[in-house]
């Protein structure tokens, strides 16, 4: 690229402004412009998963039938878990925020296969308007696990929504499979692999995962399709299948799918953290091995899921031992976080706050996983709400709050404007009481019994369930608060600078917004992408 | 901005003779593995027949697929894979051999 | 980037993205498509090992009813088809451009034999009323049931690879044609090449497992 003769500012329209119209979007194959519009469907969906959340916790607001009957919950609840797990959390953070910055990151262009792209974000359309068209339809009632053999011999309609499952598969595939190609080939030239942004680092490891483990689960809905209508006996446990063989097949896939949620928010703070304590992360390496530790050992432990399904003794015990190597890679990267805040000159904007009450939320979410993860304990709480607390811990807590703090880290960037910080901090605030105010009390209820998935409970837990969905409307409050601010400042906001933050890495060089190829001339990649000028000596 | 490094080093020109004899092997194979099934062999008759189809598959890896000629980031990556599936299967038995 | 001014940039921005042409890209992203589908056939066999770990005799039994020599044949026919898509790869290669094309003609006979026989095989099961749910199926030992389900399912998946498989050949053929495809701009051939091989190597592994464990 020859850049003496470009002008630099404002000659190169950026990204939104070059191409006008809706057909210019729908057909673009602007890693960036593909990245809103993937934002634009998850915020859709995920405010959809948010309402049917909201309708079954008013219906727990007291023992007994409230609102809607049993089996009207039983559907709430399983397309909330299916529109939140395969529309929201899985492909989130990499579809968003991994389309739109990991080519900027790496001093690309776009990302190896940008028509592929395109492509991945149809099927992610397909796979939703399925699951519109399922709830439509009535929706299933099997819970988002598909549990055989009751979701072959459910009356209700369960070929749409494992349908939507397996396209929005191939969406991730093709995802992973373009992160993946584009790590290898379209890093700039001087940057070697250490020199990569740990973020990138995170996605290459999430998109090995999605490649190796999303297949497994494809093909095992296949085969319950094929049981379920055409009869083909594979896990029909009257004509000799093993029901059991499908929860194994659905959890090589469903679990290492956990890491995929996780991990790019793990990347996420390690981008943040540095940010905003001017200080430059502690450890890279071992966060950047980490990552793909997690990704390794994620894979080996996926039947603890299964500890009460009637697996032989062995297979639990030694389940239960590999669950608890996957906290040493996870521990790891909590502590360099926090190595890297000590003695930094932290700055407590919006990011910052997001990240810090990830760290805080998804502790507790992962150090309640090791309370599952023990065999022993899990026979006792297994099935009941306290699994539910922790997954909203660590999915919630974790991802979702990533998700949310990505979005204040990088809008500026995105879109060329600054939010209220006033109303941002508020909206983290409130979000803060009333996540822990929704899903504390599970814990304790599912300690003491509680099942999870029931429309009905006893008396002795109308305490918990009557705080949690006062916590979930405290919950709900916070976050219209902040996508109401995030969308006011699209029209009023400040205009923003090109490095508000004062980040290091690659996206923070090009203008704001960037232009459609990314850069106005070559990035300048002499300085490593955690290297304040105005760092602080520990 | 991508990296171009030895991009037509990798055009290994293969003589036809090399791909004929690859399938003369592969022919040779399936006519053991056909015989080996008609005799009587208990115990092994899975593991022969598994033996001698994991031959045939690393000939058309190796010179059909031409892993024998590529750069070594491919053969990493295929041991990945193999690596990520034995961990599937291996695990799944610990459940079904002890059941 | 050929770019020298911002106005070219402006003129062409889409073009720009996705008008970068790289083989290395191209071998790697098909290399990791293929991992996808070695995992999809890989969870199917996974059930297989499964149920042969459970019902042993069962399939033992199922397996001696399965027609071994049209599975032999069927061996043949595709590691031969194997042996001309790679032939032909090199004939292109070396600017043989007519008995490339004449080569992939003779893969695609092959990928047509190969599913005639496949269909023999089937309709012969199909007329014996062994297909799923059929009364005589559900007569049939537990195991039985279970090989069949598992046949059916894993041989069918196989036949759309191949038929899938060949359109991509009858498609690169197209390319070769009108020259998109020659010697300096290969790569999508090399990928369909890659492709082929696969489904070589699956039935390579469903041979022994289906047709010689009787």
């Amino acid at each position: 690229m020859t850049t003496a003769a470009v002008p630099l500012t404002p000659a190169v329209p950026d990204y939104l402004r070059a191409k006008q119209g809706l057909l210019a979007w729908l057909t673009t194959t602007d890693h960036k412009r593909i990245g809103i519009m993937y934002m634009i469907g998850m915020l859709v969906f995920f405010l959809f998963a948010a309402c049917m959340a909201i309708i079954f916790r008013l219906e727990l607001y007291s023992p007994g039938q409230q609102l809607v009957e049993n089996d009207v919950y039983n559907r709430l609840l399983t397309l909330h878990g299916v529109a939140m797990i395969f529309l929201f959390i899985i492909p989130g953070i990499p579809a968003v925020f991994g389309n739109f910055f990991l080519p900027i990151m790496i001093g690309a262009e776009d990302v190896a296969f940008p028509r592929l792209n395109l492509l991945s974000w149809y099927c992610y359309l397909i796979g939703g308007l399925l699951a519109l068209v399922a709830v439509m339809t009535g929706g299933p009632d099997t819970g988002w696990t598909f549990y055989v053999p009751y979701s072959m011999s459910t009356e209700h309609n369960v070929l749409i929504p494992m349908a939507a499952a397996f396209i929005l598969g191939w969406s991730s595939i093709l995802t992973g499979l373009n992160f993946v190609t584009t790590v290898h080939r379209m890093r700039s030239k001087e940057m070697g692999w250490f020199q990569m942004p740990l973020f990138i680092w995170s996605l290459y490891a999430t998109g090995w995962v999605q490649l190796l483990a999303t297949p497994v689960v494809g093909i095992t809905l296949v085969l319950v399709l094929l049981d379920k209508y055409v009869g083909v006996a594979i896990f029909n446990p009257a004509s000799g299948g093993d029901p059991i063989l499908y929860q194994h097949m659905f959890w090589i896939y469903s679990h290492p799918a956990v890491y995929i949620m996780i991990l790019p928010a793990m990347g996420v703070v390690s981008e943040i953290i540095p940010t905003f304590s001017r200080k430059t992360i502690f450890g890279y390496k071992f966060i950047a091995f980490s990552s793909i530790a997690i990704a390794s050992i994620g894979s080996l432990v996926w039947a603890h899921h299964m500890f009460t399904s009637g697996m032989a003794d062995v297979a639990r015990i030694v389940f239960s031992f590999l669950t608890f190597f996957v906290a040493v890679p996870s521990a790891v990267k909590v502590f360099n976080w926090l190595a890297t805040m000590y003695k930094g000159s932290i700055y407590l904007g919006p990011p910052m706050v997001w990240a810090l009450t990830f760290i805080f939320l998804f502790s507790i979410g992962g150090l309640t996983g090791l309370i599952n993860g023990a065999l022993s304990l899990d026979l006792h709480i297994h099935d009941t709400s306290f699994v539910v607390a922790h997954f909203h811990y660590t999915m919630f807590g974790g991802t979702i709050v990533i998700f949310f703090a990505a979005m204040h880290y990088w809008w500026p960037k995105m879109f060329g404007r600054l939010y209220n910080m006033r109303s941002a901090y508020v909206a983290a605030g409130l979000f803060f009481i009333g996540f822990n105010l929704t899903y504390f009390p599970l814990f304790i209820a599912g300690m003491r019994g509680m099942p999870r998935r029931y429309a009905d409970y006893l008396p002795e837990y109308l305490v918990y369930h009557r705080l949690s969905t006062i916590g979930s409307w405290i919950l709900v409050s916070s976050i219209l608060l902040m996508l109401g601010n995030l969308l006011h400042s699209l029209f009023k906001g400040r205009r923003a600078e090109d490095n508000p933050w004062g980040g290091a890495t690659l996206e923070w060089q090009t203008q704001t917004p960037p232009p459609v190829l990314n850069f106005n001339g070559e990035p300048d990649l002499s300085r490593g992408p955690y290297e304040y000028p105005t760092e602080v000596e520990a | 901005m991508t990296q171009h490094e030895s991009e037509h080093a990798d055009h290994h020109v293969v003589p036809y003779g090399l791909y004929v004899r690859v399938w003369a092997a592969l022919l040779l194979l399936t006519a053991i593995t056909v015989t080996a099934s008609t005799l009587d062999m208990k115990h092994v008759t899975v593991l022969t027949a598994m033996v001698i189809a994991v031959s045939k598959a690393l000939l058309v890896l190796l010179y059909f697929m031409h892993i024998r000629f590529e750069k070594r980031i491919y053969v990493w990556m295929i041991l990945t894979v193999l690596g990520a599936y034995g961990v599937f299967i291996g695990l799944t038995f610990t459940d079904y051999w002890y059941r | 980037m050929s770019s020298n001014t911002a106005a070219s940039v402006v003129d062409a921005p889409e073009a720009s993205h996705g008008g970068h042409h790289d083989p290395v890209a191209n071998k790697i992203g098909m290399w990791l498509f293929l991992f996808t589908e070695v995992l999809l056939f890989g969870a199917l066999f996974i059930a297989f090992a499964v149920y042969l770990s459970i019902y042993r005799w069962d399939f033992q039994e199922a397996s001696a009813h399965l027609d071994m020599p049209i599975g032999a044949a069927n061996t043949a026919i595709l590691l031969t088809s194997s042996l001309t898509m790679a032939l032909a790869i090199a004939a292109l290669s070396r600017a043989n451009k007519k008995l490339a094309l004449h080569l992939l003609v003779v893969t695609l006979l092959l990928a047509a034999a190969f599913l005639v026989l496949k269909s023999f095989e089937w309709g012969h099961k199909f007329s014996h009323d062994l297909y799923p749910r059929s009364a005589t199926m559900e007569l049939k030992a537990e195991g039985e049931q279970v090989f069949y389900g598992l046949y059916f399912t894993m041989t069918g998946l196989h036949a759309l690879h191949v038929l899938l498989g060949g359109a991509a050949i009858l498609f690169a053929m197209g390319l070769i044609w009108k020259d998109r495809i020659r010697p300096d701009r290969i790569s999508f051939l090399e990928n369909v090449g890659l492709y082929w091989h696969l489904v070589d190597l699956v039935w390579i592994f469903l041979f022994p497992l289906f047709y010689l464990i009787g």
